[in-house]
């Protein structure tokens, strides 16, 4: 069901296995027949951990999300409430209660005495038999991949200081490490970085009693503020699953599509029974055809479909080849793999078509362009009148954020002349009370006015080669591709640090914000690893406050290199997209 | 799994949710409330942490109090659904050994043990500390505990005691253990107890000296509500334009368009930045406005609401909407009125860019070309007249061609673009055949002509002008 978690360098299927354990356990605690009431936003995380078919093995009969009023009527023992320790919901859980039942908490990731203190309050927190915390720090997303889905982290650690995400995150790889092993050395770049790593020191050193025993998996981890590099998430991904998530959103894994495309045409039946709900699709490494296209640069996807396609129509020709009893046994074997393939490929050929009428329209150009003059140093320094085109024509505003921000980060700053104009045309086109949004995008350092006349973003994009001008789209031998052309900053970092090592980039990682720093974690004797001649390093890249698809695509391609010598695993606080990341900064995402 | 199947589904979607009312269970759960008093004030190995009843014990203690309540083994979880006594030996689901990972069993404490009781005790305490007993005698070994010990059992979630923290000093220790440990649940209950122990000046004033605490109690005070607080904070760290903003910010809140126009206007003496002032001047003078303007139009008397009725108010509307709507409705009214494009104009210190590409926007959507042309005449000092624009000619057209303008309209504003190259490209786009050739002829680009040719109809009126110039033997084509 999770193979593909099992497939990569690392078998991240064990701490599935280890979530769903933990959850098959807590469910046999409350004996009898039981009910889930769900705080909405958990369904989708745990939706990768575990099936409604687990739940019912464990006699969940219902499940209800959590709203004002009563649990309707349900005819079980059991009522559990799976929440985040959000104070808010104590207060709906308190409207919920309704004996004679049994009722549960289960805190996800980590119970809080705060919310524990408000049911009190509400005089309720007597009807609980069982108050208990659900740990789902790091959640398996993929073969290679770990992710927090921990939406608001970014904003927590870099608006309002708020570390709680940092502490779930030295908790998170405290597990990892139990799990497989502790990691012998670490690197870091950034205040987020450097307390992470403070924490999980601290942390070993309380377990010093129990020894690890565990052969180490991971080689060397790294961790990486977000905001070492501001200007990544902010630029369009240019891959297949980049795209993707630009343009329809991926969430939990699943992404939501116009049906338009997918509708099963047959003949006769003419245009009726168009489909009206969104197709909804799972993505990820367990379809072959995905796993094979999803890092490809957009523009080298077509060629990758048109190949695919002839490869599953000769298998399908092979029906008349097959002559014997036998040969045709054997193909009938094969069909349910073949029909998945194609059924693959019709759905991927829809989303590429569908992705194409955007990538190929005039505003996907000109804004693309714009982008990519910025990266490259053109005309930062001044209004651009694209973007004042934009905003005129009020288009949408995150839109407008995340390409005055791109200016900003690519100039070291705005002019103060510049900057002003700039919100003053924001504020009149959108609304004054975006003058919160605007002061929170200022606090994390996305758009600031300039304070030195000294631009220190050329010297980064040259010593860092973070432009590329002959990108090469279709066989790629660089990580500019996702991009095509700009070389993300983060993973440019990581590939350095792997070779040739950080010592010969020091005066960069100085204009990089925050601290750098190495540490050693010992290991009992007889844990050292001898390396085969030739092995592979395994390094765990943790980037704290979000990644983008484009950004893991580009270590994809790192682990793949040939005499690359470092396979990546890649884990974060949540999968980021430019609007989704400007949008949990906003105050008012949404127009009146 | 949000949906995990379609049998459920008719489920979600049938179930309705009936209001809570306040029946016969309520007097269930009182008496089951009382019956429990009953029983708590007889046992003494019990936490009872859930009332506010002050309870006294035989050693003079307030019951609540974990100092003296609760063994390590005595679960403080109300394990018991039926009102039975609290006591209750919980064995733990535990793990068995070689059964496989589980994640708890990796990190969790033995067991599981609510930990509230340090917030009802510091309630009872915080009335009067000081007449509080010396250390009892029947002293606990509990109370020698020391901040790192504490700290550390708050973390397992086992039973801790926060009141023996009495001096300021000890407070302080105990706080800076709990931030060195990081873990925020830990550090928000500390600072919970010293927000009840202490005053108001003397915390913000240690606060101040720890960032990390401070960070921690700004994000409790904001979490529970505590504006008042929190903005007193604010104040005292000198961080007023964060408190200026954050009281700004409650106006998103309020619905009533009256209330939230007063609200702006008390937000005015705020401490803003010098520049977050003018805008929220301007927010408050915009929907003070927009109110009157709103109260007029609402009627619609006027001859072009019922031509073109309003689809929506104009309550909260931006102001460059705002611009357009009266660039609509109100357009040629004296300066002196609120509604006119004029004041407003002069009022918000619209640039001329943006004023004009809003008439334009609204003007052309009325299809008065005669208001479009006068926005862009401006007479020389000869007395003739010649179109000047702020925005490229290229955006005017772009704008024009969006609300429909005739063919006419759209060619006298292409010619006015300076670039050829730009010119060219608009006029194949909105197919301006007249200007396409007329630019190739100045272009004196034959060829170019020649491959338009094939795009234009057989014997139309521009197959034949194209005709004209290829024949035409004056033009020195460049091709």
């Amino acid at each position: 069901m999770a193979a593909h978690l099992s497939y990569g360098r690392v078998n991240l299927n064990i701490l599935r296995e280890a979530a769903r354990k933990e959850l098959r356990e807590f469910l046999d605690k409350c004996a009898g027949s039981k009910a889930i009431v769900w705080d909405e936003y958990l369904t989708g995380p745990f939706g990768l951990i575990a099936q409604y078919s687990l739940l019912k093995e464990h006699e969940v009969e219902k499940m209800f999300t959590l709203k004002g009023g009563r649990v309707p009527p349900a005819d079980v023992k059991n009522i559990i409430f799976f929440v985040r320790p959000r104070l808010e919901l104590m207060d709906i859980i308190a409207e919920n209660l309704q004996p004679p039942r049994e009722f549960h908490i289960l805190f996800v990731p980590r119970r809080s005495l705060l919310c524990e203190q408000r049911l009190k309050e509400q005089g309720v927190l007597n009807s609980f038999t069982n108050i208990d915390e659900y740990i789902l720090d790091l959640i398996p997303y993929d073969g290679d991949l770990l992710s927090m889905e921990s939406e608001s982290a970014f904003r927590e650690c870099y608006l309002e200081n708020d570390q709680t995400s940092l502490y779930h995150t030295a908790k998170g790889l405290m597990t990892l490490q139990a799990l497989y092993g502790t990691i012998p050395q670490i690197f870091g770049k950034g205040e987020c970085a450097r307390h992470v790593a403070n924490m999980m020191l601290r942390m070993k050193r309380e377990f010093a009693g129990s020894q690890n025993q565990i052969l180490p998996v991971f080689d060397t981890l790294l961790l990486l503020d977000r905001n070492v590099d501001l200007l990544t998430p902010l630029a369009t991904q240019l891959t297949y699953e980049g795209l993707i998530d630009e343009i329809y959103g991926i969430t939990n894994g699943y992404v939501k599509l116009p049906p338009e495309k997918f509708a099963q045409k047959k003949p006769g039946e003419g245009g009726k029974d168009l489909p009206t709900e969104p197709k909804k699709l799972q993505l990820n490494s367990a379809e072959e055809l995905y796993a094979e296209i999803r890092d490809k640069n957009f523009n080298a996807v077509g060629a990758a479909l048109s190949k695919k396609a002839k490869i599953i129509s000769a298998a399908f020709e092979e029906r008349h080849n097959a002559k014997t009893v036998g040969e045709i046994k054997q193909f009938v074997s094969q069909l349910p793999h073949m029909q998945a393939a194609r059924n693959s490929l019709a759905n991927h050929t829809s989303i590429a078509e569908l992705i194409k009428d955007i990538t190929t329209s005039e505003v996907f150009f000109d804004n693309l362009t714009v982008e990519q003059e910025f990266m490259t140093g053109v005309d930062t320094d001044k209004v651009n009148t694209y973007i004042e085109d934009c905003i005129s024509r009020k288009d949408p505003l995150i839109k407008i954020l995340r390409l005055v921000c791109m200016q900003s980060v690519c100039n070291n700053g705005l002019k103060q002349k510049v900057l002003d104009h700039y919100k003053r045309e924001i504020l009149q086109t959108y609304g004054y009370e975006h003058i919160l949004t605007l002061n929170n995008l200022e606090k994390v350092g996305l758009l600031k006015p300039q304070t030195t006349t000294r631009n220190n973003y050329p010297t980064i994009r040259k010593t860092l080669k973070l432009w590329m001008e002959d990108a090469n789209e279709q066989n790629p031998n660089d990580i500019s591709y996702v991009y095509s052309g700009y070389a993300p900053l983060s993973v440019r970092l990581t590939q350095l640090l792997a070779r040739p090592g950080w010592r010969s980039i020091e005066e960069v990682l100085k204009m990089l914000p925050g601290p750098h720093f190495e540490e050693r974690q010992q290991l009992p004797t007889g844990l050292h690893k001898k390396r085969q001649q030739g092995e592979n390093r395994t390094t765990l890249v943790f980037f704290l406050g979000g990644v983008t698809y484009a950004e893991i695509a580009a270590l994809r391609f790192l682990s793949q290199m040939e005499d690359g010598g470092t396979e990546y695993v890649i884990a974060t606080t949540k999968l980021i997209n430019g609007t989704s990341w400007i949008k949990s900064l906003m105050d008012r995402p949404e127009p009146f | 799994m949000t949906r995990p199947k379609p049998e459920d589904d008719e489920y979600w979607n049938s179930s309705k949710f009936s209001a809570f009312t306040f029946d016969d269970e309520d007097d269930e759960f009182t008496k089951m409330k009382e019956s429990k008093r009953a029983v708590n004030s007889m046992l003494v190995d019990d936490d009872d942490d859930d009332d506010d009843v002050e309870k006294v014990s035989w050693s003079g203690e307030p019951i609540g109090s974990i100092s003296w309540s609760v063994k390590e083994t005595a679960s403080s979880i109300r394990s018991s659904g039926e009102q039975s006594f609290p006591k209750i030996d919980i064995t733990p689901s535990l793990p068995k050994q070689g059964s496989g990972y589980s994640l708890s069993s990796l990190f969790k404490g033995k067991q599981q043990v609510i930990c509230c009781s340090a917030f009802t005790d510091t309630s009872v305490r915080a009335y009067a500390p000081e007449l509080r007993k010396p250390k009892s005698e029947c002293k606990d070994y509990m109370s020698d505990w020391s901040p790192e010990e504490t700290v550390r059992r708050m973390r397992k979630g086992k039973v801790f005691s926060l009141e023996r923290f009495r001096s300021l000093q000890e407070k302080l220790l105990l706080l800076d253990e709990a931030v060195s440990e990081n873990d925020g649940n830990v550090i928000t209950a500390v600072l919970i107890y010293l927000k009840k122990s202490l005053s108001k000046e003397i915390l913000f004033r240690e606060l101040m000296l720890r960032e990390i605490a401070l960070r921690h109690y700004v994000h409790y005070l904001k979490e529970m509500g505590e504006q008042k607080l929190l903005v007193e904070l604010m104040k005292a760290l000198g961080r007023t334009d964060d408190m200026a903003l954050m009281q700004y910010k409650e106006h998103l809140n309020i619905k009533d368009e009256g209330q939230r126009r007063d609200f702006l206007k008390n937000c005015l003496s705020l401490p803003f930045s010098q520049d977050d002032a003018i805008h929220v001047q301007d927010h408050y003078t915009l929907l003070e406005r927009q109110i009157i303007i709103e109260a007029n139009d609402k009627r619609g008397d006027a001859e072009i609401f019922k031509k073109f009725p309003r689809k929506a108010s104009i309550l909260n509307m931006p102001i460059i909407t705002t611009l357009y709507y009266s660039c609509f409705y109100h357009y040629g009214e004296s300066d002196g009125t609120f509604s006119s494009p004029a004041n407003i104009r002069k009022t918000f210190r619209i640039s001329e860019k943006q004023y004009i590409l809003t008439a334009l926007g609204a003007r052309a959507k009325l299809k008065s070309w005669f208001d479009v042309d006068s926005l862009f005449n401006t007479k020389n000092w000869l007395g003739y007249t010649k179109k000047r624009s702020p925005i490229g000619f290229h955006r005017v057209v772009d704008i024009l061609q969006k609300n429909n303008a005739p063919v006419q309209v759209l060619q006298e504003y292409m010619n006015l673009i300076d670039d050829p190259e730009l010119k060219l490209s608009l006029a194949q786009k909105y197919k301006c055949h007249d200007i396409v050739i007329d630019t190739y002829r100045d272009l004196k680009d034959r060829q170019q002509l020649i491959v338009y040719r094939g795009k234009v109809e057989r014997g139309s009126k521009e197959d034949k002008k194209i005709e004209e110039l290829l024949c035409n033997m004056q033009i020195r084509w460049k091709n």
